[in-house]
């Protein structure tokens, strides 16, 4: 059954430095790395391969203890060269120095009608065993899902409303084939629907138009329409012991390519973005890059903030840190460390979603803005009210579901419907939140509690 | 300005951790975020950029929007001092007579509630909260402008330790701070809070002939008592009789709308009111629903009472009830306030009802307290909590209900 959804509550932020639509693919960064702290599910990572060590594209770098099956492989083929430790000996990075010609391990290979006879066990062992089952997060929570559920649906929304973010219609073109494939193997994981979630606002990229197998919903209305969890929650919403699986497109192609050409390919498409890059655009590199030669001589100052992912939910990175796991994106935005005088009542431009005395952004809707890392106040108690509710198109009220987590309420977190959220869902909250808490740290706390329980 | 920048981050290590005044720090943190915005920046993971809005900034809109109504009053404490005593003076003298009435009062609010603010935040190590900025100018435009300033100081005081820290400081409380200060002068102190005489400055001079200081509420309430009032006048015309003979039309019902008539010194001036809830509607920081609810909720109980009168002051047209004493400065400004109002939507429209309906009973059906708006924001204060915990209760059971399907 196709929906259509049709959202009003949200907000974009509209930033400048957006990526141009042009690929350069003669960027070759050396080193690539996994970070085990991508994976939220994960407790106790524990490492496949040592210093020294060579690697293919698709040999095991790392699992989790708890679930050993499930294999996390290198991107690229190389020598490992550097497992960087924090506190506790915490694993943080391992990297790999790529060969200049990436070399494959090989799986079983099928044809599109092959696939057909492909059984769940099957798939699911090449899956675990080729660096492709990350892909899958599990709603809720947003954790890596475990092969051993059957969820009642999977969701993929092929569109990204956050700021800058990557037009996956574009990073994915001349994909349709792996595309189409991945549903089909996903298809064999669920009793229910494969939903694909297209943007009914644009005109939507053939990558996702010709999709088989799957029903296809379109989803419009500001930012966040574009989050899984809130297209969800419109189209098949989940219940207390209820589990979805969702995967965002760059997986369900990876898997496709996995199954029809016999190998784990984790090249992708990245964007490049913000408004302190001098030439933002699209790179071809692989998962796990290190941005350091994308930003060499292509930024206009020094004092940066450099993101994996977007300004809204992604993690600032050193300049020559590594992109994460699920991002496809390197935004740079401006460092906000200064004071500004009587910066609590200057009137300004800079933007906000409030439009209290001497905030004039809402007069220039289409303005693109350039924004800095500073918090713009100071944290104070919770006072407004009704703000996080305008901002969450979900029929759910944030604010009393981070009041139930930091009075640890169980009862309360369920009820509020901590299952449907993860940190992006929320996110907006937190730009928009007028005593500047951490509302996605919080509700971390509160998953991890719920989780645990 | 860089030299003011130096020196506050020269003295800052003292104030911090391990430092000499540690224990002011939220003294300190309170003056230089003041004067500077923080250079602080988000964290590593989550969002990497804010919103530009802070509490600051939000605190000084509803100030902002408190001023008309501010100004206003300063002029009409002045110009009622000289209707009474029949004194005639221009603009500028009654506003000069009016600031000298009323900004001591502004002045020893906030000093006596920035104190217990300030001895709080040390004790309690909590940030002094911006909230006290509009509390401190909302506690004087509620009180008559001849109230004794040891008065508004005790009343502060009271009000922010009983009603705010008690609870756990801002963000906490169950009652409108500047609400409860009025009460605590009410109950305690009503001598110079209610009744005929307290309303006007009168000073050395002498009332006109035929003055009388009762305010139309007050009038209105008489309707009430059989044995006093002449059968058959409706409160209206007794509005009219009661001054026609030393201010002709002070009741009126445009004057009413308008403001100059004996009052607290911010909440008689409708237009006042009204520009002040166009700038906190038109800013999203006061909820529209509450204020449109409750204006609806005295307009509907007014009705309601018409059709069942038994004295003529049930037989009252209803907008009277609107324009008439603090209904309109309360449903702008008190009831709208988010931390002891309904947090809900849903909840707004039903809290701001109910006190629309609760202030037109209080009074006309218990004479006792010829202003209900007052004591009705503190009621629904208190039930409001109850009001959300149904309005979240019923989300709670639909995603239940989802999960059982």
């Amino acid at each position: 059954m196709s929906k259509t959804i049709k959202l009003k509550k949200g907000f974009n932020i509209n930033l400048a430095g957006k990526a141009e639509q042009k690929i350069a693919d003669d960027v070759r960064p050396d080193t690539y790395a996994l970070k085990p702290t991508d994976f939220h599910g994960m407790t106790r990572p524990k490492l496949s391969v040592a210093v020294g060590d060579n690697v293919k594209a698709g040999s095991p770098v790392l699992y989790d203890k708890l679930s050993p099956e499930i294999h996390y492989t290198a991107p690229v083929s190389g020598e490992i060269v550097e497992i960087n430790r924090g506190a506790k000996r915490k694993i943080l990075e391992i990297k790999i120095l790529a060969d200049k010609e990436v070399s494959y391990e090989s799986f079983d290979k099928y044809s599109v009608s092959d696939l057909k006879g492909l059984s769940r066990e099957d798939a699911q062992a090449q899956m675990m065993k080729s660096g492709v089952w990350p892909n899958i997060v599990q709603r809720p929570f947003g954790i890596v899902a475990d092969p051993a559920d059957t969820p009642k649906s999977i969701f993929v929304s092929t569109f990204d409303t956050h700021p800058l973010a990557p037009d996956y219609g574009f990073t994915l073109q001349g994909q349709e084939q792996y595309f189409n494939a991945g549903v089909a193997v996903l298809k064999k994981f669920t009793s229910g629907d494969v939903n694909v979630n297209i943007d009914g606002k644009s005109e939507v990229s053939s990558v996702f138009s010709s999709v088989e197998g799957a029903s296809v919903n379109k989803v419009s209305g500001p930012h966040p329409a574009g989050n899984v969890g809130i297209q969800i929650h419109h189209i098949d919403p989940i219940g207390k012991g209820q589990i979805v699986w969702t995967l965002k497109p760059q997986g369900v192609v990876e898997i496709g390519k996995l199954f029809l050409e016999g190998i784990y390919d984790a090249s992708r498409v990245v964007a490049v973005a913000g408004s302190e890059v001098t030439k933002p655009h699209y790179y071809k590199t692989y998962l796990g890059a290190c941005v350091d030669k994308f930003l060499a001589n292509n930024l206009k100052q020094d004092h940066v903030r450099v993101i994996s992912g977007n300004v809204l939910t992604g993690e600032k990175i050193a300049g020559n840190g590594y992109i994460g796991y699920y991002d496809q994106q390197v935004s740079v935005i401006p460092e906000g460390d200064y004071h500004e005088m009587l910066g609590w009542i200057k009137p300004s431009g800079r933007l906000s979603f409030h439009r209290a005395f001497g905030l004039f952004s809402f007069l220039s809707p289409k303005k693109e803005h350039v924004m800095d890392s500073n918090t713009r106040g100071e944290e104070r108690a919770f006072v407004v009210s009704g703000v996080f509710e305008q901002v969450t198109p979900m029929d759910l009220y944030p604010t009393y579901l981070i009041k139930a987590i930091m009075a640890e309420d169980y009862e309360d977190m369920e009820g509020l419907g901590i299952f449907e959220v993860i940190e992006e869902d929320l996110a907006l909250c937190e730009f928009v939140d007028v005593s500047k808490h951490d509302i996605q740290e919080i509700l971390r706390t509160g998953i991890n509690l719920i989780k645990e329980s | 300005m860089k030299f003011l920048r130096e020196q506050l981050d020269k003295q800052k290590p003292l104030f911090e951790k391990g430092g000499k005044f540690e224990k002011f720090y939220y003294l300190f943190e309170a003056n230089e975020t003041f004067l500077f915005s923080p250079d602080s920046t988000a964290g590593a993971k989550g969002v990497q950029i804010r919103d530009a809005v802070d509490l600051k900034r939000l605190m000084m809109t509803v100030v902002i929007a408190l001023l008309p109504c501010l100004l206003f009053g300063i002029w009409n404490s002045g110009h009622q001092s000289f209707v009474a005593t029949g004194k005639s003076g221009d603009f500028l003298a009654e506003f000069l007579l009016g600031a000298q009435l009323v900004l001591p009062i502004v002045i020893v609010a906030y000093a006596a509630g920035g104190l217990v603010e300030v001895v709080f935040a040390i004790i309690r190590k909590h940030p002094i909260n911006e909230g006290f900025l509009v509390t401190g100018m909302l506690i004087p435009l509620t009180l008559p402008s001849t109230i004794p300033l040891w008065q508004v100081a005790i009343a502060t005081i009271f009000a922010v330790v009983i009603a705010k820290e008690a609870f756990g400081g801002t963000g906490m409380n169950i009652l409108n701070v500047a609400l409860t200060a009025r009460a605590f002068l009410y109950f305690a102190y009503p001598q110079q809070i209610a009744g005929d005489k307290v309303w006007t400055y009168i000073g050395d001079g002498a009332t006109v002939d035929g003055y009388s200081g009762a305010t139309p509420l007050g009038i209105a309430a008489g309707a009430t008592d059989p044995k006093t009032w002449v059968e058959g006048t409706t409160v209206i015309q007794a509005l009219g009789s009661t001054t026609e003979k030393w201010a002709d039309g002070l009741y009126s019902s445009w004057n009413l709308f308008f403001g100059a008539y004996p009052g607290s010194i911010g909440s008689t001036s409708v237009i006042m009111v009204g520009i002040g809830a166009l700038i906190l509607i038109a800013t999203g920081v006061g909820s529209w629903k509450t204020i449109v609810s409750c204006f609806a909720g005295g307009w509907v109980m007014g009705l309601i009472l018409n059709q069942f009168g038994s004295n003529e002051f049930t037989q009252i047209p209803p907008h009277y009830h609107l324009i008439m004493g603090g209904f309109a400065f309360g449903a702008v400004f008190m009831a709208t306030d988010p931390v002891s109002s309904a947090q809900t939507e849903l909840g707004k429209w039903i809290y701001g009802f109910l006190i629309g309906v609760i202030t037109v009973i209080i009074r006309v059906l218990n004479p006792g307290y010829p202003e209900g708006i007052m004591l009705a924001i503190l009621f629904m204060n208190v039930f409001a909590p109850l009001i959300d915990f149904y309005v979240v209760g019923a989300n709670k059971k639909r995603r239940l209900r989802r999960a059982t399907v």
